[in-house]
């Protein structure tokens, strides 16, 4: 997001001028157009945080929505256009992991917890005995308890 | 001279904060009533000095005395004054100032109404309290010093950044540290039940009014920082799931949880051993989003930290906190006895529901932030986890909860009738239904899931209001005794139903932003554009100086039909100081409905790039929060935690008689 724009205009040395997506990039074709911003908003602009290539002002961003656009203009699909851009940066560009065996715990981990959580909580809330009351004095501690009320009076 | 005076105040406020720690705990061990007392005297002491060091530091700020580091890093001469004084936490050192500084003031305000508590438990407290000063005044000491000189001293000073200034982010710091550190009193009191082995409703009616205080700041700051974003961005985005973001929602979502579980404790005297594991997580998510933030782990402006000693610093302050109180708690908590038993579908079970959704959705940001970094460190590949993974697992979580807040509330404690409450529910699920259909008649084609988000919004808002009306036999009654059953209802259940609606506004708000419409155009003066039924017109360009930047300033006119709305003037701001240009976004807003403007760049023909938004409902989201915060503010006034109160309750528990347990 923008702080993070910010940091990095500071630590990169070039200043942020321009705000997103410009008229100027804009496709004159709807549909197109529309496809080029469906898919920017699931790539990252890399030097930003968790901001989307179509909502940052980076540079980096700039040129990464022309070259989306310029792919789709040239005849790819979406998923072509997407390959395009992970072939040069890795999966880092995708605001969106890949489910993976290297991303399943991020993945299902939200439901497995909610699942072990509820889980517990039912097993807790069903299996849970009344405290026992305290025993009952034995005979010894009876006569012990008699004695000391009588000593009382 | 005035800031070494500061600076000795605080390494006078580190023995301080030792004495505070040993009296306290050794002193309630001991049994001996003079050290507790002297505690407590330690407690006000540190936060005096405290409170000196920085008043010395808020000084030098104000009269820009370049000579001090800090100061000359980030401040100027031409600064207005408000932001010389915001500027004092704007920094990295400045805000861990801030940070001992809230820490003592809750210290100072636990041994000021310490009378009202029995008196180990509050020694103890302090203790704890003490320990917690320590590790952060020597961080401070040895790794952040804001006091440090600068010889020979420059003429002026580097300036804050221009995007630090703002109204809506000078105050945005002082609250999420007010809720951060306030959860260091709940741990405070968490780990002192743990050291004395026991845990009641009386410890629960204590603890309550810090968590739900601290709550309401942590709410209020996150509002405020996602306003901030929203009108500073350029296009109204007001949540990215950013790392620094998500340091500050996971402490809320555990606070929620703990504000929650820890009414189950007071009424119900059971699920203590997991409000006190629950009340250790908050603050060491606190102390994770103080670690994320401050450690350069993260880089973004917030992380302003780039020096990795602090960074092994924070871990090893981590380390102790976290892994000593669990420690502890491992230890301990089988000695709490749970109290009483309760059916799944009662109040326990709805709070118990309650706390298992949000731990998931707590889990959930924990594993979305952190597991890139994991997976970083392990010599794995680099990951994004951006806004799809959260809109996968993070809303589909908290959906369940969203319609059992409607329910709950109406469910009686112990066991409850899952069907008579949705039988008095009918009324919300009508609304909820209606406004279901007209949102998919109006949008056809459009966000389905969005319409959906607004009907369960509509039905949390008139569940609220239905349990209002049960509670005070609303149409049932004579109006005497529905006017005198709503005198009578204690504050905590106004607030509860404030709160609980102010989620309803927020969700509206948050699912209406899928209605949004945009423009992004480049205009010539004269031009006209339509949006949302709104006509904007471009009526001129001007220069503005202000006092450390000069604006570019636009001037627009909204227009409905031939009918005037509004004035708009976004402005370019360029700081030559910083050499950096910052948009300042014009915003009219009816409450239901923002119109949202932003100035681009000029195409040196005479065009300049525009943005124009229309985003329904949007003002909701903040709203909504303001709601929720308010009616914890309500709750928080209700006359149980009031101290007089918990004295006289506590005289009367320390009678023979066991009380019983409602």
């Amino acid at each position: 997001m923008i702080r993070a724009v910010v940091v990095a205009a500071l630590l990169l040395g070039f200043v942020p001028a321009a705000l997103a997506v410009e008229p100027g990039e804009m496709l004159a074709n709807p549909q197109l157009e529309a496809r080029a911003e469906a898919i920017g908003k699931q790539l990252r602009c890399l030097v930003c945080q968790n901001e989307s290539i179509e909502d940052s002002n980076a540079d980096l961003a700039h040129d990464l929505r022309v070259l989306i656009r310029n792919r789709l203009t040239a005849g790819d699909t979406d998923a072509q256009a997407i390959k395009f851009v992970t072939d040069r940066y890795g999966d880092f560009v995708l605001l969106k992991p890949p489910v993976e065996p290297a991303t399943y715990v991020l993945w299902f981990s939200p439901f497995a917890i909610l699942t072990i959580g509820a889980l517990g909580a039912w097993l807790y809330i069903r299996h849970r005995r009344p405290v026992p009351p305290d025993e009952p004095l034995d005979l010894n501690q009876r006569r012990k308890l008699e004695r000391l009320l009588l000593e009382d009076q | 001279m005035i800031i070494e005076l500061g600076h000795f105040a605080l390494i006078l406020a580190l023995p301080v904060a030792v004495l505070q720690a040993g009296l306290g705990l050794a002193g309630a061990a001991r049994g001996d009533w003079n050290a507790m007392a002297a505690a407590r005297t330690a407690a006000l002491a540190q936060f005096i000095l405290i409170a000196l060091a920085f008043a010395t530091l808020v000084h030098a700020y104000v009269v820009s005395d370049f000579s001090v580091l800090n100061v000359a890093e980030n401040s100027s001469l031409q600064k207005p004054l408000f932001y010389k004084l915001t500027s004092v936490w704007g920094n990295h050192e400045g805000s861990m100032v801030l940070w001992v500084l809230i820490l003592s003031l809750y210290g100072a305000a636990v041994a000021w109404f310490g009378d009202a508590m029995p008196p180990r438990l509050c020694a103890r407290v302090l203790g704890v309290k003490g320990l917690v000063a320590i590790g952060f005044l020597l961080f401070i000491l040895f790794t952040s010093n804001p006091f440090l000189r600068l010889d020979p001293a420059p003429a002026n000073g580097q300036g804050l950044n221009p995007i630090l200034q703002d109204p809506g982010l000078a105050f945005h710091p002082p609250f999420l540290y007010l809720g951060y550190v306030g959860n260091a009193v709940a741990f405070a009191f968490a780990v002192a039940a743990l050291i004395e082995g026991r845990v009641d409703a009386t410890w629960a009616r204590w603890v309550r009014p810090w968590t739900l205080a601290s709550w309401c700041f942590l709410t209020v700051g996150i509002a405020m920082g996602s306003w901030w974003a929203y009108y500073t961005l350029g296009w109204g985005g007001w949540w990215f799931w950013d790392p620094v973001e998500n340091a500050s929602l996971m402490p809320w979502l555990a606070g929620t949880a703990l504000i929650h579980s820890s009414i189950v404790v007071e009424r119900r005297d059971t699920l203590k051993s997991w409000t006190v594991l629950l009340a250790i997580l908050t603050f060491s998510l606190s102390l994770v989003g103080t670690f994320l933030v401050r450690s350069g782990v993260l880089t973004s402006v917030h992380a302003f930290a780039l020096d990795p000693r602090r960074g092994v610093f924070i871990l090893a302050l981590l380390v102790v906190a976290i892994g000593g109180s669990l420690t502890l708690y491992a230890m301990r908590a089988p000695r709490l006895q749970p109290g009483g038993l309760f059916a799944p579908i009662s109040r326990e079970g709805a709070l118990v529901l309650n706390n298992v959704v949000l731990a998931a959705c707590c889990a959930t940001v924990f594993i979305g932030t952190l597991y890139p970094l994991f997976l970083d460190a392990v010599g794995g590949p680099k990951l994004s986890v951006g806004y799809p993974f959260f809109d996968r697992t993070f809303v589909p979580l908290v959906i369940p909860l969203l319609l059992a807040v409607g329910i709950g509330p109406l469910l009686a404690w112990k066991r409850g009738d899952l069907l008579g409450a949705l039988q008095r529910l009918w009324a919300a699920f009508a609304v909820a239904i209606v406004v279901v259909l007209i949102g998919l008649y109006v949008e056809r084609g459009g966000p389905v899931l969005a319409v959906l988000g607004l009907g369960l919004a509509a039905w949390m808002a008139m569940a609220a209001a239905v349990e209002v009306a049960d509670r005070v036999r609303l149409f049932r009654a004579p109006w005497p005794e529905v006017w005198r059953r709503a005198i009578n209802q204690p504050r905590a259940s106004y607030g509860m139903s404030l709160a609980h609606f102010g989620l309803a506004v927020t969700v509206a708000g948050i699912s209406a932003s899928a209605f949004q419409q945009q423009r992004i155009v480049m205009m010539h003066l004269g031009d006209q554009t339509q949006l949302a039924g709104y006509t904007l017109r471009f009526d001129g360009i001007g220069k503005h100086d202000g006092n450390n930047y000069t604006a570019d300033v636009a001037e627009f006119t909204l227009l409905d039909g031939s009918r005037v709305i509004a004035h708009l003037a976004p402005q370019r701001r360029f700081f030559p100081l910083q050499q950096q240009t910052v948009s300042k976004t014009s915003i009219h807003t009816n409450l239901l409905a923002d119109f949202y403007l932003a100035l681009g760049d000029p195409d040196g023909k005479g065009g300049w790039a525009v943005r124009a938004y229309w985003k329904p409902l949007v003002p909701f989201i903040w709203i909504g929060g303001v709601i929720m915060a308010f009616g914890g503010a309500v709750s928080l006034s209700d006359r149980r935690w009031r101290v007089g109160v918990a004295a006289r309750r506590a005289a009367r528990a320390a009678l023979p008689a066991r009380g019983s347990g409602a």
